[in-house]
């Protein structure tokens, strides 16, 4: 069988990319630390060695609009191109191609559905830099290929927190139980508070460093009924207006299981809080 | 009411560094002619299969035309849709980074919970 070797959990920074280029004079004053703590995240998905990505992450509205929004997607096809015009744009991310994964994406398909989770698929499918900032921040090569799980984080009405622990259990129990010899590695990028288009955004801190630090707790230690016990779609609204993002997250929490992190660490930024986590399932060494 | 179209509209000018550039500088005009030309087209159909029935109603079009980002929230307009074209359209007229941005969020500083519902 396949072996899960990581699950990386992590927010998703799209300034990053350029931040971390910029020459030290003109960088911010808290490009280096940030630098340092992706740098030491990196290798925790670099120390085990994966050959193969499943990403979990959100269209922000590109290719996926409106008038046809899949709630759950997964990608089915050799290559992806990735990010667009408006993130070349606002955050001058470049333009990428990422390898495939036919077959897993075929497997989890197959399995998913049967297993009570009606996936949309795309068989043409450029993704944006929910997907890509990872790549950039913990596998800047660019080398592996990805099966990318697009969930509905942004479109109302959303799948409720529980749908997303659910996935990820189900995901858990597809790549263990993957006819594979490869090692698979999961990973989800999200948000924690945060606020976009409204009155609480690009202040110093997230909108809500409460639920932050509470979101971390529940993250670093695998309390997925004391996060579900606390979080709905509703009180969603409350930390940030772009907080469903955190859903990416328990959707992790439920692919890791009720297990403490691995690796946990957190930055705070201007505008949002950073977190990495990463949880080793068959043991670091695997 | 109709949020989706309004949507739509900054969903597709945000997509297209021409129709940016020209609803900066014209918004009457570019919505005027976005609803007349555009706002029927289904955006994976051919032209000929356009949708029928859509139109802006008054203080839908009027907050458009006014790049009044105000009443777009109010409206429960999407903010990451309005954000992200504002940001193409303005933070250029700012000097220091994220200048825009913050006073685009002190224009909204009398908005609180619950905000408008953004559901289309």
């Amino acid at each position: 069988m396949a072996k899960l070797v990581a699950i990386l959990a992590t927010t998703h920074h799209p300034f990053y990319y350029r931040t971390s280029r910029l020459p030290a004079e003109q960088a911010p004053p808290f490009a280096a630390e940030w630098v340092r703590k992706v740098a030491a995240y990196r290798e925790t998905l670099t120390r085990v060695r994966p050959d193969v990505l499943v990403m979990v992450g959100s269209d922000h509205f590109h290719q996926l609009w409106l008038d046809n929004m899949p709630q759950f997607l997964v990608g089915k096809a050799p290559f992806y191109d990735a990010n667009y015009y408006n993130e070349e744009r606002e955050f001058g991310l470049p333009r990428m191609l990422l390898k495939g994964h036919e077959e897993l994406s075929a497997y989890l398909l197959r399995e998913g559905i049967d297993r009570g989770f009606d996936l949309a698929f795309s068989n043409e499918l450029r993704v944006d830099h929910s997907i890509t900032c990872p790549i950039l921040t913990v596998r800047p090569e660019n080398d592996l290929p990805v099966v990318p799980i697009y969930t509905n984080i942004f479109a109302p009405p959303l799948p409720r927190p529980e749908r997303f622990v659910a996935l990820g259990r189900t995901l858990r129990e597809l790549i263990d139980s993957w006819p594979s010899q490869l090692r698979v590695a999961a990973i989800g990028t999200g948000h924690l508070s945060l606020e976009l288009g409204g009155p609480r955004q690009f202040g110093p801190h997230g909108p809500d460093p409460e639920f932050d630090a509470k979101a971390v707790e529940w993250i670093a230690k695998g309390d997925i009924d004391g996060c579900l016990a606390n979080v709905t779609l509703d009180s969603l609204h409350e930390p940030g207006n772009a907080t469903h993002g955190f859903m990416d997250f328990m959707l992790m929490m439920g692919l890791a299981g009720y297990a403490k992190a691995d690796y946990a660490d957190s930055l705070d930024l201007f505008h949002t809080m950073e977190a990495y986590f990463t949880w080793y399932p068959n043991g670091a060494d695997a | 009411m109709s949020k989706y179209l309004v949507d739509k509209f900054l969903f597709t000018v945000d997509r297209d560094p021409e129709l940016v550039e020209r609803y900066r500088e014209d918004p009457a005009g570019t919505v005027e002619w976005w609803e007349r030309e555009q706002a029927g087209r289904i955006l994976n159909c051919p032209d000929a299969e356009a949708t029928t029935w859509l139109a802006f109603t008054g203080t839908e079009r009027a907050a458009l035309a006014g790049h009044d980002h105000v009443a777009l929230f109010e409206l429960g307009a999407h903010p990451f849709l309005t954000l992200t074209l504002w940001i193409a359209m303005f933070e250029r007229d700012h000097e220091e980074p994220l200048a825009m941005q913050l006073d685009y969020a002190a224009r909204l500083a009398h908005k609180s919970l619950p905000y408008p519902d953004i559901s289309t």
